[in-house]
């Protein structure tokens, strides 16, 4: 097998120089995931011949001279989230377990446009709720870097499959965290753009109102091609933001001089791993050296983002997930005395333990009696951690913390659910409000555990997120290190 | 805290035929994460508009054209049990 760990920018870069086949790359990748997946545990289903068709049509421009965009023939993984026509869906579900689509998420149709391949759709925490992939209904994806432990969740697969080069770059979602996350403890960059930004359509929904798409990649330039290959306007989502996209690659090159980056106090607290937060520190050490000014800001409501988020998550899911009736699509268990009947008792085969879990967390905070006191709070809340923003971003242009308070845990070490929802700390504000966030690595562990550096925009302003992030990335060794998969 | 009686009730809205030791270890992981939640009520919000969303986008509207839709073949494919152009379901009126 030849070397794996390229770039899409590489890639792209050797395809159109005729010093690499996309055909031949595919077929590598296609190759390792035969080798490697068994112990990865990254997908759930492999598409092998629409990838080996897609990879032949993209040679085919590159050898006429008329590549699609820069992902022409880039071999990407996708999250069992979208809806990809004709191929298999489950949501890491069971109650999905069979579902077929019949037609494309708004990003899978982009990128097949782009002339992206796509290699297969990645395992995740079932319907997206969790923070290890361990809730997946099929199976237990490892991380690369230490296959005892978790690669994070929910969209453990798509980061994992970038880590382990089993993907050039894939995309998973994130809700509350579950794109930054994994690419924290798994080595790579997760960019979880302003919402709205990227469609939703074809999206399965989580909670709507923080259901963002986000790429997974090996460096930022590969981020902000991903995230151009799939921005802007869809009619088809209203949430969609109609604003022009601007050319993010171009966007990166420039420095950071000048620029104010605030570090907030609330997200160096108790909980934090000490090794974390020397690595945390010294990135932005680094960005002070490359000339941007640092400055402390407070953001007091950052304690109450878990508690919010497990209500207003829960309270959407409970409404999105009411969808899964047997009817429709999925699963049915049949036998039942009545409709309800038969609909109570699919609902209760087809979920997991922790789905079970937020529907009724959800149902409860949205029941008559319990409203106020739960929804109506919460959302409240969520206007106070969406000003205390506002009021930082009028002083500084960036804030700079970590993504996770530890690194990757092993499997099952989590098991009780509210130490799982503990490590979304970092990442909820950035969900709840929408803004724009990044992970990428940031140094390693004593043990060699990767460990993410998270920064955060004004909404919309992905080219400063992004020209920041290169500008680290540049100015640092870590994303030349890899797990050693054999 | 929540009830035997409260979790029952929630799972019937929930439409989830929970089994007695779901049911049971349900009522004490709801009570635990409750308990966690609970904090939020310590925050004084008296004032505070709620937020539904995070882009302030409102009343997206656009031309009322005809457009592709699936086909009644697709958009029943994935059906558990069907006849001619219909979902089947148990029966739900009494004869």
């Amino acid at each position: 097998m030849s070397e794996p760990i390229l770039t899409i920018r590489k890639l792209s870069a050797a395809f159109t120089r005729g010093a690499a086949s996309p055909v031949a790359v595919t077929e590598d990748y296609l190759a390792r995931i035969g080798a490697l997946d068994s112990k990865v545990g990254a997908y759930l289903t492999v598409m092998r011949d629409e990838a080996l068709a897609a990879a032949k049509a993209a040679e085919a421009r590159y050898r006429a001279g008329t590549p699609r965009s820069p992902v022409d023939g880039a071999p990407l993984a996708i999250k069992d989230v979208f809806c990809t026509r004709g191929v298999r869906t489950t949501c890491g579900s069971k109650i999905l377990e069979t579902f077929v689509p019949p037609y494309d998420a708004t990003i899978v149709e982009r990128l097949r446009a782009a002339g992206a391949i796509i290699l297969g759709k990645t395992n995740m925490d079932e319907f997206a709720m969790g923070s290890s992939t361990e809730h997946s209904a099929f199976q237990l994806t490892r991380n690369p870097w230490d296959l005892t432990r978790v690669p994070g969740g929910s969209s453990g697969g798509s980061a994992a499959a970038v880590a382990g080069g089993l993907a050039a770059g894939a995309f998973g979602t994130d809700t509350g965290g579950s794109v930054r996350q994994p690419a924290a403890f798994c080595g790579v960059v997760g960019l979880k753009p302003t919402y709205g930004r990227v469609s939703r359509y074809g999206l399965i929904a989580f909670a709507s109102s923080l259901d963002h798409v986000a790429p997974l990649a090996l460096d930022v330039v590969d981020s902000a091609l991903l995230l151009a290959a799939t921005a802007g306007h869809d009619p088809l989502d209203a949430t969609s933001v109609p604003a022009p996209v601007p050319d993010y690659v171009a966007g990166l090159a420039g420095d950071v001089k000048g620029l104010k980056v605030g570090v907030p106090d609330e997200y160096f607290g108790a909980g934090l791993d000490p090794e974390i937060e020397r690595a945390v520190r010294a990135a932005i050490d680094v960005l002070r050296d490359l000339g941007a000014a640092i400055e402390r800001v407070s953001l007091p409501t950052t304690e109450y983002g878990v508690a919010t988020y497990y209500i207003v998550a829960p309270a959407e899911a409970s409404s999105n997930l009411a969808r899964y009736d047997g009817v429709k699509y999925g699963l049915r268990v049949a036998g039942g005395k009545d409709l309800v009947d038969m609909v109570s008792r699919t609902r209760a085969a087809g979920f997991g333990a922790e789905v079970k879990r937020r529907i009724m967390l959800g149902t409860y905070a949205l029941s008559t009696g319990y409203y106020d006191a739960y929804y109506g709070q919460a959302q409240k809340v969520r206007t106070l951690v969406r000003r205390e923003f506002e009021a930082a971003f009028a002083r500084v242009d960036l804030l700079a913390a970590p993504t996770t308070p530890g690194v990757a845990f092993r499997h099952g070490e989590k098991a009780d659910p509210l130490a799982m929802y503990m490590n979304d700390v970092y990442t909820i504000p950035a969900s709840m409000t929408g803004l724009p966030a990044i992970s990428i690595p940031c140094g390693f562990n004593a043990s060699g555990l990767p460990i993410g550096l998270q920064l955060i925009g004004r909404a919309l302003d992905e080219p400063t997120l992004l020209r920041a992030a290169h500008a680290y990335e540049q100015a640092t060794p870590w994303r030349e290190r890899r797990p050693e998969l054999t | 805290m929540i009830s035997r009686q409260d979790v029952e009730h929630v799972a019937r809205l929930s439409r989830l035929a929970l089994s007695e030791a779901e049911a049971e270890r349900m009522r004490e992981q709801l009570s635990g994460i409750l308990a966690y939640i609970d904090k939020l009520r310590a925050l004084d919000t008296a004032g505070v508009e709620p937020t539904s969303h995070a882009v302030p986008l409102v009343n997206v509207m656009r031309e009322d054209e005809p457009w592709p839709c699936l086909g009644q073949d697709e958009a029943l494919a994935s059906a558990p049990d069907r006849r001619d152009a219909y979902f089947r379901v148990p029966r739900i009126i009494e004869d």
